[in-house]
Parts: C-alpha cells; structure tokens; sequence
C-alpha cells in the first residue's frame, strides 16, 4: 500500500472559503496600505502643492490639487506610481554601466554583498566549529560573540573604510568586511546549535560504528545542522545587505544603493532615495528567496522534503 | 606527554629564549641588563614547570606565570628602544604569555565546584579573563610594532581619551541614547505590540500582515533614514522615527507568534471556565507570549542603536554619537572615535543587560530559568 492511497480523496475535502486562500489576506492588506499611502501622500504634499499653484497664479480646482500631490517633482512622500516609474527608468532608460542606473549601482552593492556574506559564512561556520569541538572556547569566546552583537557594529563601518582606504585597500573589500562583521553571528549562533543538535544516543551509536571524529563529523553533525545553516544563512545575507548599504555611506562612495542615498539626500531628490529603497528591497527579498531555494534543493537531496 | 606537558615545556622554553634572545632594536637592552625583570623571568620559568602539576594549583600557577609575564611585558614597553622595535625577544616573552592565558582558561572553564555561587563566579571570570587577555594583546601588538595611532589606537590611548572627553561624552549620549534611541524605542515597540493586539482579534488581518511583517523585517530599513531626516528635520526626533519604524516589525511579529503560543489545553480550560476574551488574553495568553516579546525587546535594543547612529550620518545638530564619529573620522582623530564606539557598546551591553533582567524576573518560569 502506497502513501498515496492513504491519502483522503481529494473531492471530499471541504473548500475552504476564498478569503482564507493563501494569497487573499496578503492582497487586501497590500491594496490597504497602498490606499493609505496615497491618501497620506495627498495630505502631506498638499500644502507644497498649493503654494506652487499659487505663486504661478493658475487657477485650480480640487481635483487638480490631488494630481498635483501624487506627480509633484519633488513631493515629500512620493506616490507609489511615482516610485515605480523612476525605478523603471532608472533600470531601462540607461545602459546598465551608466551611472544613472540602477542596475550598475545594485550590481555595486551586490558583489559587496556576496563577497561579505562568503566571508562571513565561512568565519561563521569555522568559528561554530571550533566552539563545539573546542570546549574552553564555548565558555570562553561564545559570551565575546554575542555581547559583540550588542556593539553596534556600522558605527565602525566609517572606521573600517578608512583605515584601510589608508593602506590601500579600496572597492568591495571595505564594504564587505562590513558585511561579514554583521553576518557571521546569526551563523555562528546557529551553527554552534545545529552541529550540537544531534542526540546523545546518535552520537553514542556513532561511536559503536567505532566512527573516527570526521566521520562522525561529516556524517552526522555536519547534515544534523542543515535547517539550522539554512535558517541561519536567511537572516545573514538579509543583514549583509544592511552592512554593504551602510558601508557605502560615510565615505560619500559614489557608487551602490547607499551612495544613491545619500546623493538623493543632499539634493532632496524625494523619488530618487525611494527608488533606491525599492531597489534595495527587491534586492533582500531576491537573496532571500535564493537561499529559500538553495534550502530546498539541499533537504530534496538529503531525501528530506516532507 | 599530554597537551599540558606540551604547553608547561613551551612555556618553559620561551622563558629561556627570552632571557638570550635581543629584547628589540641595537638601542634596547638585554633582559639580562635589568635584575628585576631578569628574576621576574626567572620565576615564571619555575612556574611554567606547573604543566607537570594536576588540577587547581596547575590553574594557579600557570595564571601567575601569565600575570607575571605580562606584567614584563607591560614594563618592557615603556622602553622606548623596545616600543616600535620590538624583537624576537620581546615576542617570545609574549607568546609564552598567551600559552600560560591559554593554559589558565582552558583549566578555569574545565573546573567544576559543587558551590553554586562558586559556579557563578566561575561563568563570569573565564569570559573575563579570555576579553581582558584579548585586550592586551591589542595594545603589545599597536605598541610593540609601532602602528600609527591613526590607523589602529592601543586601548590605553582610548581609554585615556574617553577619560579626558567625559563632558564631550556625555553630551552625544544623551542626544543619541536618551532622546533617539530610548522615544524610538519605546514608541516602535508600544506600536508593534499594539498592532499585534489587534491582528491577533482580526485573523484575517493576521494573516495578511504577518508575512509583510516578516518580509519588511528582512528589509534594509536603515534606508528610510534620509527620508525622515527629511521629514521630521536634524534633531532627534528624525532618529526617534528611524528607530520606531526599525523596531516595530520585529515586535509585531514576535508578538503574533507568542500570542500563538499559550497551548491547546490551557485554552480550553479558560473557555471551561467561562474566561471573556480579554482575561483570557491577560491572564493566559500574554503572560504565555512574554519570552517572544522579550526575545522582540532584546533585538530591538541592538537595532535601535544602529538606527540611530545610522541616521545621524545623514546630518545632525552638532552633537550625537554618530556625528562625532563621521567628524572625527575625518578629521582622523581615531582615538575620540573608538572612545565614541566604547560608549556605544558599553551603552549597547547595559541597555541588552537591563533588558534581560526585565526578562529574568518576569518569565522566571519558563523552563530556560528554572534549570
């Protein structure tokens, strides 16, 4: 008998009504938060708007004051048409190695990342592994580590960029290393979790396969600690885009996400610093949906996927 | 031959080569040239011997071998032949004192006491020991290669800057830390638990905002910063909104996932006792979600201060702990900014530490206290 036909045929399970599908309350509450936008974008733009009618002298009526508010030039809040329109010329309207576009400024920010968050994978694992194969090391390093975390790290993004600016080390390496400082954490902490994660009784039986501490290594710890690596990693490269933003910016860099920013700022160019932040934000949500993907491919090959 | 034994002979070793081998540049002097550290030295090779000893009195032995040396080590840089030329001398001495602080930690985090409060101490000092031995070796190295103050301060010049810049301290700590961080906090915080509240009664809305919170919560929010500088102006309310908009997702996520937490017996015992909502909410479900809110509180006491240090890059009144450090960055003063980055972490250590007391005496039942 197959798992199959144990299953409960499929035509006597009760539909569920439509507002609990899955992708029904996301809908309702996005189309919200974007009506709120608007209303929210017409009210604070609405007096920078008046005055503009008002000083060239043109008649306006009420409808025309809203418009106004959601295509002003340099609005307060931008509406989200406005938004997805400059960040659809700010990718299509220029060759991808202009620096006016997008795609250039995110590839920046984007290797930074990658190179930081391998760094900081790779730091991650080795230390976990030498905390739990070290046991001075747990009670020793393990508190430095996370009270580490309680220093907030970007403010020694500047620090970083400019001691080595001064040695002669510039490009990615800077931001990344940022990066890393910010990713290797969540892994450590995970890892250090997930290779002790195996019982007491699988290790003993490891043992009576008389399994030398490599193979009980590679065989049982390593894949034990899998979900907690995958878990890990999601929070990691989430957090080493945050740290290759942030390095982008004391150095008044002119390239990435942050130095758009920060150039956006200076110039009060409203839409411009929010298209940045949706590229930023398209950006995290890809990484992280590549490493959801990753984790699935790992569990199918471990003949998990339940 | 055990690690130990290993460990005792190289001390025991580098005790010697230090004793004959050039302490730094032509101008330096030999170790011989200076009694007291010579029996100093020599004293700590009698002790390094401790490798062949067992149990407490190797630990005791070995920390005072590490204490001595370093000690030497301390004395040999005010040489200013030794300070910047350090030779192999100087680093054998400083080798041999990282085997003994290796030695003694080790031995410390293997000991076991049966007394508790002893027990106690123990989990502190180890961590201690291992940080301020940490410390150390970061001010022999900056010191005994003589790298620039303005690529890499020794913790003393720090210390002695923080010392002398108290007012100056002062000042951005509680433009950054009492009026940023703390009405950021505390506002974002209070926010996501509110919306959570209301989520929680509303499933529908639940279901909706749950996965957009934790969606944004993956997002670089630092990002907004410029936009509520723009908005909200330089002084520390732009920081404050920084900070409520960083902290809020994770509180409003922590907190529909603990209210999820109370189980399903407990809850329909309530229902069997006729509890209305709201004091099933109070008195089962809220003290039951308490760890996932603290867990929010904690994370949020980190993001908070990055936030707001964040911000402050993006233009200030001239005070703030973020302002001090782009400006003294470039004006290459790296000292006032490690002195800035020690307040932050040292505010950063108390602000986690308080938070976990709070947790400590309000969840102590949960099975993580009551081991």
């Amino acid at each position: 008998m197959t798992n199959e036909s144990l299953r409960e045929p499929r035509a006597s399970r009760v539909r569920p009504p439509w507002w609990s599908a899955k992708g029904a309350p996301l809908t309702v509450v996005l189309l919200g938060l974007m009506m709120l936008w608007y209303l929210i974008a017409a009210a604070v733009n609405l007096a920078g708007v008046r005055d503009a009618f008002e000083r060239e002298d043109i008649a306006y009526t009420t409808g025309d004051l809203i418009a106004g508010t959601w295509s002003a030039e340099r609005p307060i809040l931008p509406a989200p048409h406005q938004i997805i329109a400059e960040f659809a010329t700010s990718i299509f309207s220029y060759p991808p190695d202009s620096n006016r576009s997008l795609v250039y400024h995110g590839w920046v920010t984007l290797s930074a990342t990658l190179a930081g968050f391998f760094i900081g994978t790779l730091l991650g694992i080795a230390l976990a592994i030498l905390i739990v194969y070290v046991r001075s090391l747990e009670k020793s390093l393990l508190p430095w580590i996370i009270s580490s975390q309680t220093v907030p790290i970007l403010a020694i993004a500047p620090i970083i960029v400019v001691v080595l600016g001064s040695i002669g080390v510039h490009g990615i390496l800077p931001k990344s290393i940022i990066s890393a400082y910010l990713c290797f954490f969540p892994i450590t902490i995970g890892m250090v979790k997930g290779l002790n994660s195996p019982d007491p009784i699988q290790r003993d039986l490891m043992r009576t396969y008389s399994a030398n501490p490599s193979q009980t290594f590679f065989k049982l710890r390593w894949p034990a600690s899998m979900p907690f690596l995958f878990t890990s990693l999601k929070v990691a490269i989430a957090a080493s885009l945050v740290g290759a933003i942030v390095g982008e910016l004391p150095t008044g860099a002119q390239s990435g996400l942050g130095a758009r920013l920060l150039a956006g700022s200076y110039y009060g160019q409203t839409v411009q610093i929010w298209a940045a932040l949706f590229a930023a934000s398209l950006l995290a949500a890809a990484l992280v949906a590549a490493i959801g993907l990753a984790e699935r491919l790992v569990v199918r090959r471990m003949g998990g996927g339940a | 031959m055990t690690m130990r034994h290993l460990a005792g002979l190289a001390e025991a070793l580098g005790v010697v080569a230090a004793v004959l081998l050039p302490l730094g540049g032509a101008a330096a002097p030999r170790l011989m040239a200076s009694p007291a550290l010579l029996f100093a030295a020599l004293a700590a090779l009698a002790l390094a011997l401790s490798g062949f000893l067992r149990g407490p009195k190797a630990i005791a032995f070995d920390a005072f071998a590490a204490g001595v040396a370093c000690i030497v080590v301390i004395r040999l840089l005010r040489d200013p032949g030794i300070a910047g030329y350090a030779g192999p001398g100087f680093w054998t001495i400083v080798l041999t004192a990282w085997i003994a602080a290796t030695q003694t930690v080790a031995g410390l985090s293997h000991l076991k006491s049966s007394n508790r409060v002893m027990q106690r101490l123990l989990g502190v000092t180890v961590p201690l020991l291992f940080g301020s031995f940490l410390f150390f070796l970061w001010e022999v190295l900056v010191r005994g290669f003589g790298i620039p103050a303005v690529l890499m301060p020794a913790p003393s010049a720090i210390a002695e800057r923080f010392a002398t810049s108290l007012p100056t301290l002062a000042e951005d700590f509680v433009q950054t830390f009492l009026r940023g961080v703390l009405a950021g906090y505390a506002i974002g915080s209070a926010a996501g638990f509110l919306v959570a509240i209301v989520a929680d009664r509303i499933p529908f809305l639940q279901r909706g905002l749950l996965p957009l919170g934790h969606f944004v919560a993956a997002l670089p929010i630092v990002g907004i910063a410029p936009i509520m500088v723009m908005w909200f102006g330089f002084d520390w309310q732009s920081k404050a909104a920084v900070v409520v908009v960083m902290t809020f997702f994770p509180m409003l996520v922590n907190t529909v996932a603990g209210l999820a937490a109370a189980g399903r017996i407990e809850r329909d015992l309530m229902r069997s006792y006729g509890a209305s909502y709201q004091q099933s909410l109070l008195k089962l479900r809220l003290p039951a979600a308490m760890p996932f809110i603290f867990n929010a509180l904690k994370i949020n006491s980190t993001l908070a201060l990055i936030g707001a240090i964040v911000a402050e890059f993006f233009g200030t009144p001239i005070v703030g702990m973020g302002f001090r450090i782009s400006i003294e960055v470039a004006r290459m003063s790296l000292d006032m900014v490690w002195a800035e980055i020690a307040l932050a972490a040292i505010s950063g250590t108390i602000f986690y530490g308080v938070v976990a007391l709070a947790e400590r005496a309000i969840t102590f039942w949960h099975p993580s206290y009551r081991a």
